[in-house]
């Protein structure tokens, strides 16, 4: 009791002083407080802290913080209306930022697009590769990474995890990026067993934790024993999973704190890695290219520690395959195969290596998916 | 005795109309003074919980106005956020005078903006204002199909428009994407399904001298008309009677169930011309990101304007303006993005206690005073 009023009593009078510092700092210095350097501003579409999309961005974000020179400003939980163009306009006109990462895929088309004509001294980074150079204005920067390899991996060690053969996918919406997500983890289990198949649910919504915890259920209710997923909070599913006693498999970010005995794997981004070498270069004076892509070798995507129950004979194979990954041209989709309608995708001899263009309008799911795109 | 006979009697006629004109002017100052007076006691409460959690209320506030109102760029921030919330909050507030609570304006605002997209995507190349005209009636047309027939459910079954508003709200959000993920879908719109491209000749620009889209114009439009037609006309005045009491006005012969259908498609097609605007003005396609909230952004709006059309514009500038240093907050104070809604949380709950004292203060009675 007592030491909770001393808590309170010592931040009101921090508050207090707080008070007073305001007032005679905005008497001194009117508009902003920021200092010389580069300030880098981040905005994500939800909270930073969601073990998922954002919160892999979020984290790349704190790894450029510490760079000298660099002021961090950030906002989260940022719409993909005209909010998020006047909260890219504020950083600019309040805080001065010269680069800034709007890392919401929806924030591009048409809010960067309207943004970035009006302020041709900052440069806008996209997350999402969509930059043309015939259509797009110079100061925005579109990148992303071949995180279906991320997937890939996952399904081995997914593969030698399942004991019914039959593993699962909660998925947001059915979209090339998903598909392809779903495709290359059922693939990369195929290549342990060729016998096992994939559940998939669309829920729809990139966050709706209801309808993921149904899915995640009902998919456990259907004995599947391994479950991953696409959305932009992983953390229903993990933790749902988990309960009902399935191993997991993680994305976006590391989710090994929700199920530690459960976790076997995961595909997460390496934004930090990707943040620090695009400001480092702003910084020494030099640019970004417009049109970045990377994968494992180039660190944009990064695979989370093996987990407590990964077997031997899984490390193995997944270290072996990773380290093909790692050598360039690998390819998930290899001909023949046909999608889960039995319509050809690749002729025998065909094969879609991870920096093919076409796989990023995919419209399919391969045969072994249970499931429909439509 | 004496007093009972003065009743009687009544005052002098000279010193009654007097008397009543301060009665009128204490009830104006009364519903202008109470609200005000709470805001600014929702303001000062919430200092004190910024105190507890350690954080200057004078940076605070003085972040609010810098980033709300304090320079142009912040007003055109503002009033950019205003223009969807006034429609918005006019789908709340229309109901509201004929006793209805109908929440669900998100899902007008959703699928009167699904509706214009499509117009633009399977009709283009109409001449001149055609395209915007066309786009702008699908919009409305599908709000007020939307919110009449919460109006309709309610009057023809008794079905609580509160509750059937929320719920078609989520199948208007289900509705949407199942359409644009569907057959509205523009097939080049790979990982984020839209409709296809406006049109040039189907976007709405800005007011002239400002960075806000016409959505602004027509939003203040539509509360001084509204309020014209509620407080000025016969109209206005009979769906008053129906807000007022039921029975009563069905007694008196009154359509009822015309002025709540009719009210409430009034009210969706408001809602409708919103999402309409969002696509025509802000995003150039249909799809999930009409889906933001500002439906509910207008409950508060409509509340907060004791459903008055006039006060939702003052009211919605202001909250816009909350929204518009929501990221200034979080940048400079390292307070989370959800400081804004207890912010208006405290005002919300300050305005509505305000009104149990309605008529409890002597100063906005003078005839009271006359008499005593």
């Amino acid at each position: 009791m007592s030491s909770k009023f001393h808590t309170s009593r010592r931040s009101l009078i921090k508050g207090m002083a707080g008070l007073a510092g305001a007032t005679a700092l905005s008497s001194v210095v009117p508009g902003s407080a920021f200092a010389a350097g580069l300030t880098v501003g981040f905005l994500y579409v939800g909270p930073k802290d969601d073990f998922g999309y954002n919160q892999a961005h979020a984290e790349g974000a704190a790894a450029v913080k510490g760079i000298e020179g660099v002021t961090l400003v950030e906002e989260e939980n940022v719409p993909e209306t005209v909010d998020v163009q006047k909260s890219m306009e504020s950083m600019i006109n309040f805080d001065g930022a010269k680069l800034i990462f709007p890392t919401s895929f929806g924030y591009f088309d048409p809010h960067i697009l309207e943004v970035a004509p009006k302020h041709e001294d900052v440069r806008f980074q996209h997350a999402g590769g969509l930059w043309s150079a015939d259509k797009h204005p110079q100061n925005v920067g579109s990148y992303f990474g071949y995180i279906g390899m991320g997937q890939y991996l996952n399904g081995i060690a997914a593969g030698h995890a399942t004991k019914s053969k039959k593993i699962g996918f909660v998925a947001a919406k059915p979209i090339p990026q998903v598909m392809l997500n779903i495709n290359s983890f059922l693939l990369g289990a195929r290549s342990v067993d060729p016998e096992i198949t994939c559940q998939v649910i669309f829920t729809g919504e990139w966050s709706m934790a209801v309808k993921e915890a149904e899915a995640t259920n009902a998919l456990a209710d259907q004995g599947v024993d391994v479950i991953t997923c696409h959305v932009d909070g992983p953390k229903v599913v993990m933790e749902t999973a988990a309960g009902r006693g399935a191993f997991v498999c993680g994305y976006h970010a590391d989710q090994s704190p929700l199920a530690p005995d459960l976790y076997l794997t995961g595909a997460e981004w390496n934004w930090a890695n990707v943040y620090t070498n695009m400001v480092q270069s702003v910084l020494a004076g030099g640019s970004i290219d417009n049109f970045v892509r990377g994968g494992l070798a180039e660190g944009f995507i990064k695979m989370s520690p093996l987990g407590p129950a990964v077997s031997d004979a899984a490390r193995n194979q997944f270290e072996a395959t990773k380290a093909s990954i790692m050598k360039g041209g690998f390819a998930v989709i290899n001909g023949p195969m046909k999608d889960n309608t039995g319509n050809v995708i690749a002729e025998a001899g065909q094969s879609f290596e991870e920096t093919d263009v076409s796989l990023e309008s995919m419209n399919y799911l391969v045969e072994g998916v249970i499931g429909s795109a439509s | 005795m004496t007093d009972a006979a003065k009743t009687m009697a009544g005052p002098a006629p000279i010193k009654g109309s007097n008397s009543s004109v301060m009665e009128v002017w204490g009830h104006k100052a009364e519903a202008f003074l109470l609200p005000f007076g709470a805001l600014l006691a929702g303001l000062a409460a919430f200092s004190v919980f910024l105190l507890f959690v350690g954080k200057s209320p004078v940076e605070f506030y003085s972040l609010v106005y810098k980033a709300g109102f304090g320079t142009a760029f912040s007003w055109n921030n503002t009033l950019s956020r205003t223009a969807p919330l006034l429609l918005a909050a006019l789908c709340v507030a229309i109901p509201a005078r004929l006793g209805l609570v109908v929440i669900g304006g998100e899902g007008a605002i959703v699928l009167g903006g699904v509706a214009a997209g499509a117009f633009g995507m399977f009709l283009p190349g109409l001449p001149g204002f055609m395209g915007i005209v066309g786009m702008f009636l699908c919009g409305a047309l599908t709000g007020a199909l939307w919110i009449g027939a919460v109006g309709a459910m309610r009057f023809k079954r008794g079905v609580n428009e509160t509750i059937s508003s929320l719920l078609m709200a989520y199948i208007a959000i289900a509705l949407m994407n199942h359409l644009v993920e569907g057959p509205f879908r523009d097939p080049a719109s790979l990982n984020k399904p839209s409709t296809a491209p406006l049109g040039e000749t189907y976007r709405i620009g800005n007011i002239p001298g400002l960075d806000v889209h016409w959505g602004l114009a027509i939003g203040i439009i539509a509360c001084i008309a509204m309020w014209v037609l509620i407080e000025r006309t016969t109209w206005g005045f009979a769906a008053r009677i129906v807000g007022g009491n039921i029975r009563a006005a069905q007694v008196q012969g009154l359509p009822v169930g015309l002025l709540m259908v009719g009210f409430c498609a009034s009210a969706g097609a408001f809602a409708g011309i919103a999402g309409m605007m969002e696509v025509a003005a802000v995003h150039g396609t249909a799809n999930g990101s009409l889906a933001s909230g500002y439906g509910y952004a207008g409950i508060l709006i409509a509340f907060l304007a004791r459903h008055n059309m006039i006060a939702i514009i003052p009211v919605g500038i202001l909250l816009a303006g909350f929204e518009a240093s929501s990221g200034l907050i979080q940048r400079r104070m390292d307070l989370p993005d959800a400081t804004i809604l207890v912010l208006q949380g405290f005002v919300f709950v300050a305005i509505l206690l305000s009104e149990t004292l309605t008529g409890r203060f002597k100063l906005f009675q003078p005839h009271i005073g006359d008499r005593s």
